[in-house]
C-alpha cells in the first residue's frame, strides 16, 4: 500500500469483495487505486465472508503500487462498524463513505476510523476518507462535505443511484449529470483534493468510453471508477500528455533546477516568467508521461 | 537412469524400446534412412465400397498397427465407427497410433483398451476421462507421446510402421483423389494425415461426399489410396471447428497478449520479412491482433505465419501485413476456408512443418512462436501434458517443434486459481528450457538468462517488467503455498519423446 495525498487517480477499479480470484489479481491491471467493494456488489448473506476475504486480502496480496480504497457499507446497516474496525486494522489507505449526503456522516465516520485506529494501534491519522455522492441532496452539500475533515482525499461522482434520485437515467450525452459534474469537480478543488468521475457501465463500447472520459478530463477530473480492468489502457490514454506537452513541462522543470543552481529566486524560461501554477502543471505533466510509460528514466520523451 | 535434464527415467523400459535419453535440441547433420509402404498394385477401379466391415476383416488384423488424424476435432465420427467395428469382430492387440486423440473418441477408446482390442498407444495428447484411465494405468505398456514433427520423423524412419490408415475426407473420387477444403465438413488443411496416406501399407478414405473423377485440387492422391468407404457422415460440421473465433474479453489474457505483442515488437526480430507463430488459445489469438497494430503503426510485413491457423492470422493475409501462410492445420471455419480462397495459404505437410529428420523443416526458419504452458519450471522446461494431479490432460502437440524458433515466448498466468503455473519442477517435462527464451505472465516477464542479447533488448521497456524466473515462481508460490508432492506408483504409463526421439520424460501411474 502506497498512500500519498498527490498522486495519480487516473483509474479507481472497483473489486467484490467476495470474489477471491478478482481479489488475488486485483494488482496486475495497472489501476492507480483499487476499490475493494463491500457495498452493493456483496450480497446479504456474504456480507461478513467478504470483509474476511478483503482484509485477508490486504494483509497478505501485494498490491504494488496502487491506493488501496475501500467501499464499507452504509452507515445506517449493521455491518458498517465492523466493516470500518477490520479495514482500518488491515491498514487500508482510504475508505469509501457510500452515499454521503452532508458533513455530518463523514464527521460520524470519522469518529469511528479515529476509535477503531486507537484500537488497533494504527497511527491516529493513517486512514483516509473520501465521499461517494449519490443524491442531489449531496450534490448540493458537496462543498462542505469535501471539506469536512483533513483526512479527505477526493469526492466520487456514482451515477447510477444519483440519476435515479433526479428522476432520470443516464444518457450517453450525459447532459443528465453536467450540474453534479461541475458541483463536484469545483467542491473538489476549492478543498483541494481529487475528483473521481462515474463508471462506465458498456464495457464493450471502447468508443463512449472515450467520449466521456476526454469530457470529464476537460472539466479537469482526476478520473474516472471503472468496473472492468480492460477500461484502464483506454482512460490512461486519454489522460497521456503530448510529446509537445512533455517537452515543455521539461522544460520547465529545467528552468527551474537552472533557478536553483543559480540562486535564483527569479524563474525565467524562454523569456517569460514560470509562476507556480505553470510548475505545478509540468510536475503533473512529467508525471503522467512517466506513468504512460511516454519517457525514460532521465525524463525523456520515447513516445511512439 | 537420468537424462540431461536430471528426468528420472525407467532403466527396463528404455532397454526394451532401446530410447536414448534426451541430450540436447541439436539435431546436427547425421544420415537417415527412411522407409517406404508397401503398395498393392491397382488401375484405380473398385476401390470404392460402403462394406466397412469387409474392409476391416480383409485388411486389419491382430496385432497391427492402424491410424487416424484429427482433424474433425470434437466433431469426430471416423474413429468411433472404424473402432466400433473392429471390436465387433473382436480383433486384438492393437497399436493405435493416431496424429492425437480429441474428446469425441474417448469413451470408444477407453471400451477397446478394457476389452484388450487397442494394447498400445502413440499419440500427441488426451484429454479427459481417456488421460484419467490412463493415467490410472489402463494399459500394461506406455503410451508413446511424440510432437507432430516427432510423429512424421517416426513414420518416415519407420519407428511407427502403420499397416492400416482409416482417414476420414469431407470429399473424395472413386479413386482416391481427395482434399480437406471442400464439403459440408470441410476443415482446410489435411496437414497431419497426409503423412499416414503418404506411408501407410494400406490407406482407407472413409467420405460421406463421393464427387466426380478427377477431383482436384487433391491432397491425398489416388496414388496412396487403397479403399474409398462410403458412410453416412465423417463428423459435425459445428463441433469441427469453433465457428467465429471471438476475441477475448478476459482482462488477464489480454494483459498477456499485449505484453507477449511488447515482447515482440521491442525484440530484433520485429523487422521487415519476420515470420512467427501462435496457437488458438484467447491469449494467443489476441497477441496477432495487437501485433497487427504495431506492424501497422511501424510498416512492418511478416513473410509467413505458420502452424495452426486461426482467423487473426487469415485477416492479417488479406490485410496484405503476411505474405504466405503455411497452414499444416486449421483451428476455426474461416481459416479452413480462407484455404480454398487464398492461394497463398499453402497446406504443408506435418514433416515439411516440424519434422527434425529431413533436410529443412519450416520451424527451423521460424523468428517467434507463442506457446502455452500448464507449467514451466525455473530452468525453463515446459509442460503440457500432465495436469496438476499429474494426470494426463493435453498433447505434445507441436509444441517441441515450434519451440525451435529463434525467439520462443512461452505465455502463462502466474497461477491458476490455486494452481502455479511457474514451478520449481515441472511435473513432466515435455520441452527443454533451452529451446525456450521469453516466459510472459500477468505478473511480469523473465527472460531465460542463456538470451543476453533479448534481456538487454527488453530492459528498460515501459510496460514490460522483467523479473527473474525464480523470482516469478516465488510470487507464485507466495500467493498459493507449497503444495503437497504428488503420489505415483512405480509403473510408467507414458513415455515422453523428444523430437528427436530421446526420452525427454516419463510418465508414472497415479496413487489416488
Amino acid at each position: 500500500m502506497t498512500f500519498k495525498k498527490d498522486r495519480l487517480r487516473r483509474t479507481m477499479m472497483f473489486v467484490p469483495g467476495n470474489n477471491a480470484g478478482m481479489l488475488k489479481d486485483a494488482g496486475i491491471y495497472g489501476a492507480d487505486s483499487i476499490m475493494f467493494d463491500l457495498e452493493d456488489s456483496v450480497s446479504l448473506a456474504e456480507k461478513d465472508s467478504a470483509r474476511n476475504l478483503v482484509y485477508e486480502a490486504l494483509t497478505t496480496v501485494d498490491y504494488g503500487d496502487a491506493e488501496l480504497v475501500v467501499r464499507t457499507n452504509g452507515l445506517d446497516t449493521d455491518f458498517f462498524e465492523a466493516d470500518v474496525k477490520a479495514m482500518v486494522k488491515a491498514g487500508i489507505d482510504v475508505i469509501r463513505i457510500p452515499k454521503t449526503e452532508n458533513a455530518g456522516m463523514v464527521k460520524e465516520m470519522e469518529d469511528l476510523v479515529i476509535a477503531a485506529e486507537k484500537q488497533f494501534g494504527i497511527p491516529v491519522g493513517q486512514t483516509h476518507l473520501m465521499a461517494a455522492i449519490e443524491s442531489a441532496e449531496g450534490v448540493l452539500n458537496v462543498p462542505e462535505i469535501a471539506k469536512a475533515s483533513d483526512r479527505m482525499i477526493g469526492v466520487a461522482l456514482s451515477a447510477e443511484d444519483y440519476t435515479t434520485d433526479l428522476q432520470t437515467h443516464r444518457y450517453p450525452d450525459g447532459k443528465e449529470l453536467e450540474f453534479a459534474r461541475n458541483m463536484i469537480i469545483n467542491a473538489a478543488r476549492a478543498a483541494g483534493i481529487a475528483a473521481f468521475d462515474t463508471v462506465y457501465t458498456d464495457v464493450d463500447n471502447t468508443q463512449g468510453l472515450i467520449n466521456e472520459t476526454e469530457y470529464i478530463h476537460e472539466l479537469g477530473y482526476d478520473g474516472k471508477s471503472v468496473i472492468n480492468p480492460r477500461q484502464i489502457p483506454v482512460i490512461n490514454k486519454v489522460f497521456a500528455p503530448t510529446k509537445a506537452q512533455i517537452e515543455n513541462a521539461k522544460n520547465v522543470i529545467t528552468a527551474i533546477e537552472n533557478a536553483r543552481l543559480a540562486g535564483s529566486g527569479v524563474i525565467a524560461m524562454g523569456g517569460q516568467m514560470v509562476d507556480r501554477p505553470v510548475a505545478l502543471r509540468a510536475e503533473r505533466v512529467m508525471k503522467l508521461a512517466k506513468a504512460s510509460g511516454l519517457v525514460d528514466k532521465g525524463g525523456h520523451y520515447i513516445g511512439k | 537412469m537420468e537424462n540431461k535434464l536430471e528426468r528420472i527415467l525407467p532403466d527396463d523400459l528404455m532397454k526394451k524400446y532401446d530410447y536414448k535419453p534426451f541430450e540436447t535440441t541439436e539435431i546436427g547433420h547425421p544420415i537417415i534412412q527412411r522407409t517406404a509402404p508397401k503398395v498393392r498394385v491397382s488401375d484405380g477401379d473398385g476401390k470404392v465400397t460402403n462394406d466397412l466391415a469387409k474392409i476391416v476383416k480383409d485388411n486389419v488384423k491382430d496385432g497391427m498397427t492402424i491410424s487416424f488424424h484429427h482433424h474433425f476435432r470434437n466433431g469426430d465420427f471416423i474413429f468411433n465407427t472404424v473402432m466400433e467395428e473392429i471390436m465387433k469382430q473382436g480383433i486384438k492387440n492393437l497399436t493405435l497410433a493416431p496424429s492425437s486423440l480429441t474428446g469425441a473418441m474417448n469413451d470408444v477408446a477407453i471400451k477397446a483398451i478394457k476389452n484388450g482390442t487397442v494394447t498400445n498407444i502413440t499419440t500427441s495428447g488426451m484429454r479427459g476421462e481417456l488421460g484419467d484411465v490412463v493415467s490410472h494405468g489402463a494399459l500394461e505398456t506406455p503410451v508413446i507421446f511424440r510432437s507432430h514433427g516427432g510423429r512424421a520423423r517416426a513414420i518416415e524412419n519407420g519407428d511407427i510402421k502403420i499397416d492400416v490408415a482409416f482417414l476420414g475426407v469431407p470429399n473424395a473420387d472413386r479413386c482416391g483423389n481427395a482434399n480437406g477444403m471442400y464439403g459440408e465438413e470441410a476443415f482446410g488443411s489435411l496437414g497431419y494425415a497426409l503423412m499416414d496416406a503418404a506411408y501407410a501399407d494400406k490407406v482407407v478414405l472413409l467420405t460421406d461426399n463421393l464427387v466426380d473423377y478427377p477431383n482436384a485440387p487433391a491432397s491425398i492422391k489416388q496414388t496412396q489410396v487403397d479403399y474409398v468407404v462410403e458412410v453416412d457422415k465423417v463428423g459435425d460440421p459445428d463441433k469441427i471447428g469453433s465457428g467465429a473465433t471471438r476475441f477475448t474479453k478476459d482482462p488477464k489474457n489480454l494483459k498477456i497478449a499485449n505484453m507477449v505483442s511488447d515482447v515482440i515488437t521491442n525484440s530484433s526480430y520485429f523487422k521487415d520479412g519476420f515470420s512467427f507463430q501462435t496457437g488458438s488459445g484467447g491469449a494467443a489469438l489476441a497477441v496477432t491482433r495487437y501485433l497487427r497494430n504495431a506492424m501497422i503503426d511501424q510498416n512492418i510485413k511478416a513473410s509467413f505465419g505458420l502452424g495452426g491457423i486461426t482467423k487473426p492470422m487469415v485477416d492479417l493475409l488479406e490485410e496484405g501485413l503476411i505474405g504466405k501462410l503455411m497452414d499444416v492445420q486449421d483451428f476455426d471455419k474461416a481459416a479452413a476456408n480462407s484455404m480454398k480462397e487464398n492461394k497463398n495459404q499453402q497446406e504443408i505437410d506435418a514433416s515439411w512443418y516440424a519434422d527434425p529428420d529431413n533436410k529443412g523443416a519450416m520451424v527451423d526458419q521460424l523468428d517467434v512462436s507463442i506457446l502455452s504452458a500448464l507449467e514451466i519450471d525455473t530452468n525453463f522446461n515446459v509442460n503440457v501434458l500432465t495436469g496438476s494431479d499429474g494426470v494426463i490432460r493435453g498433447a505434445v502437440g507441436g509444441h517441441q517443434d515450434a519451440a525451435m524458433a529463434k525467439m520462443t515466448i512461452i505465455c502463462a498466468p502466474l497461477t491458476r486459481g490455486r494452481i502455479p503455473s511457474i514451478v520449481k519442477s515441472v511435473d513432466t517435462a515435455v520441452t527443454p528450457g533451452s529451446s525456450i527464451d521469453v516466459l510472459v505472465t500477468d505478473y511480469g516477464v523473465a527472460v531465460n538468462p542463456n538470451r543476453k542479447d533479448l534481456q538487454e533488448q527488453l530492459s528498460d521497456i515501459p510496460g514490460i517488467n522483467l523479473y527473474t524466473i525464480d523470482e516469478l515462481a516465488e510470487k507464485a508460490q507466495k500467493i498459493v503455498g507449497q503444495e503437497e508432492p504428488l503420489n505415483y506408483t512405480d509403473k510408467t504409463v507414458g513415455l515422453v519423446e523428444y523430437r528427436d526421439g530421446s526420452i525427454i520424460d516419463s510418465i508414472k501411474e497415479v496413487k489416488d
